[in-house]
């Protein structure tokens, strides 16, 4: 299949995939065969639209085409039907049936790798190519996941619906890991160059987008979408005409989306008058603290190192300790900062943004050899082609 | 659907008392009973009792112990009949004793 769509398509196909395939879990209680015929008819209409056009109601039509393919498959096979009919599965709860179908492909009970893939095909409507050219794998290797996590929800009886109140936060949890991890291998991506339809950054705001649409008062949700929206912001300044990686510092700040900006600001604001603080929120405030700042050197590092020291003690982690060492920088000078990244050596060895820190700090207290030696290290550490083309500039290093 | 609930038992003996932890089991197996969700189940006498028939070469061998040398070994099962994985999910997460809890779905045709 054809991993180029026009773009009217891709959007049709994100916005009625999940659609099509919640309703037609609902009415043939299996989760598989609504997945395949969902399927099948998405390649009917990408091989008769562009002759016969794009037909007014586009959901209506695919709804119609997919549930014809699972009449036909289930009168083909009766003991299958038979099968089918003894599953069970509880009428709607109301809201977006999409969110339940969330909930049934982020399911813990699949691997971190089932859940990203399944949610990109069947929520997000992504072909099984373009979610492999996303990741940089085998397009059988997607495929394979995605038939092996479909077969075990229906034989393990995974279900779709709504997780018990009980469950519901982390649950909820699980799926907002599944966007975070999904919108951060998009985010870091040099591929924005690369020019695609369909980004897994954008996929993923609109899949927490349609989350908080479902969960309205769930803060974490609201504040993972503040987050992302703070990111997407500054994506056109994140890159130079080059391809290589602008660091916050150095970017050129009327550049970034203002109306973003406010968007993702108000979200934060709603976040918080639930009061029921969480690490998403948290990055979010640090997202925003950089976002209102005028420029580098007026950001509010002592509200930064403040909300480090929050989110550090919520969610420990070696790389929350490394950026609070950053604004600490700025608040108590390199000497302490190149101390307290030091001390993270032994963690984060084989993390090449500590050694690129180091690097930054040496440099500037005027040990250049010691830098130079840390630049290096960063360099063997990371594939990515923005990041070594950065390191290459910072590092003074030669390109190799 | 149908599930096995299998109880892994870690061979080291844990730090309660072997009565509290059976008088939590009691309690357990006794709530789910009455609720109709477990339809059957035993437990196990050591894996050290074990004997394992080894087929498949010319004849049939038998060898002293179970059929893999671990440290963590099945201590029990229950085979019960509930809506879903989650609910299964949730009975294995509330089991008072052992180190984990493998849920096998039952083949139902």
């Amino acid at each position: 299949m054809s991993t180029a769509v026009e773009p009217g398509l891709g959007e049709i196909f994100r916005e009625e995939t999940g659609r099509v395939t919640a309703s037609l879990t609902r009415r043939f209680g299996n989760f598989e065969l609504a997945e395949d015929c969902t399927q099948e008819a998405f390649v009917e209409a990408l091989r008769s639209w562009p002759l016969q056009g794009i037909p007014i109601r586009p959901g209506a039509w695919l709804q119609r085409v997919a549930e014809r393919r699972a009449l036909d498959r289930l009168r083909r096979d009766q003991r299958f039907a038979a099968k089918v009919g003894g599953l069970p599965f509880p009428s709607p709860g109301g809201g977006d049936d999409r969110l339940q179908l969330m909930f049934t492909c982020c399911h813990p009970a699949l691997s971190r790798e089932a859940q990203v893939a399944l949610t990109l095909r069947v929520v997000a409507g992504l072909t099984t190519a373009q979610i492999a050219s996303a990741f940089l794998v085998p397009e059988a290797t997607v495929a394979q996941r995605i038939t092996r996590a479909k077969r075990k929800i229906v034989s393990a009886g995974i279900p779709f619906r709504m997780p018990a109140p009980a469950d519901l936060e982390a649950r909820l949890a699980e799926v907002l890991a599944v966007l975070y991890l999904m919108f951060n291998e998009g985010y870091l991506a040099s591929r924005w160059e690369i020019s695609q339809d369909r980004s897994l950054a954008e996929d993923a705001t609109w899949l927490v987008g349609l989350t908080a649409q479902v969960l309205p008062s769930q803060a974490e949700v609201l504040g993972l979408l503040a987050l992302f929206k703070f990111q997407l912001a500054r994506v056109e300044a994140r890159f130079s005409s080059a391809g290589s990686l602008v660091l916050l510092a150095d970017q050129d700040r009327s550049r970034w989306d203002q109306a973003a900006i406010r968007e993702a600001t108000e979200l934060l604001d709603r976040a918080a008058a639930l009061e029921r603080p969480g690490p998403y929120q948290l990055q979010a405030a640090i997202a925003s603290c950089h976002a209102l700042a005028a420029s580098w050197a007026t950001t509010d590092w002592p509200i930064l190192v403040r909300l480090y020291d929050r989110l550090q003690a919520m969610q420990p982690s070696p790389v929350i300790r490394l950026n609070r060492a950053v604004a600490l920088w700025h608040v108590a000078g390199a000497e302490v900062a190149l101390h307290e990244a030091d001390a993270l050596v032994p963690e984060l060895e084989r993390y090449h943004l500590l050694h690129s820190t180091r690097a930054e700090l040496l440099q500037e207290l005027g040990r250049d050899d010691d830098a130079r030696s840390a630049w290096e290290k960063a360099l063997t550490l990371t594939l990515n082609p923005a990041e070594r083309q950065h390191i290459r500039l910072r590092g003074g290093l030669s390109g190799h | 659907m149908k599930y096995m609930l299998m109880f892994v038992e870690d061979n080291d003996p844990g730090e309660r008392p072997m009565t509290d932890v059976m008088k939590d089991v009691d309690t357990w197996w006794g709530k789910y009973s009455q609720s109709g969700a477990i339809v059957g189940g035993e437990r196990l006498q050591p894996a050290a009792h074990a004997t394992t028939v080894r087929l498949g070469g010319s004849t049939p061998t038998v060898v002293d112990g179970p059929f893999a040398e671990t440290k963590e070994s099945i201590g029990g099962f229950a085979i019960v009949q509930v809506p879903d994985l989650d609910a299964a999910l949730a009975m294995a997460k509330s089991w008072p004793a052992s180190s984990s809890v493998e849920i096998r779905p039952i083949w139902e045709d």
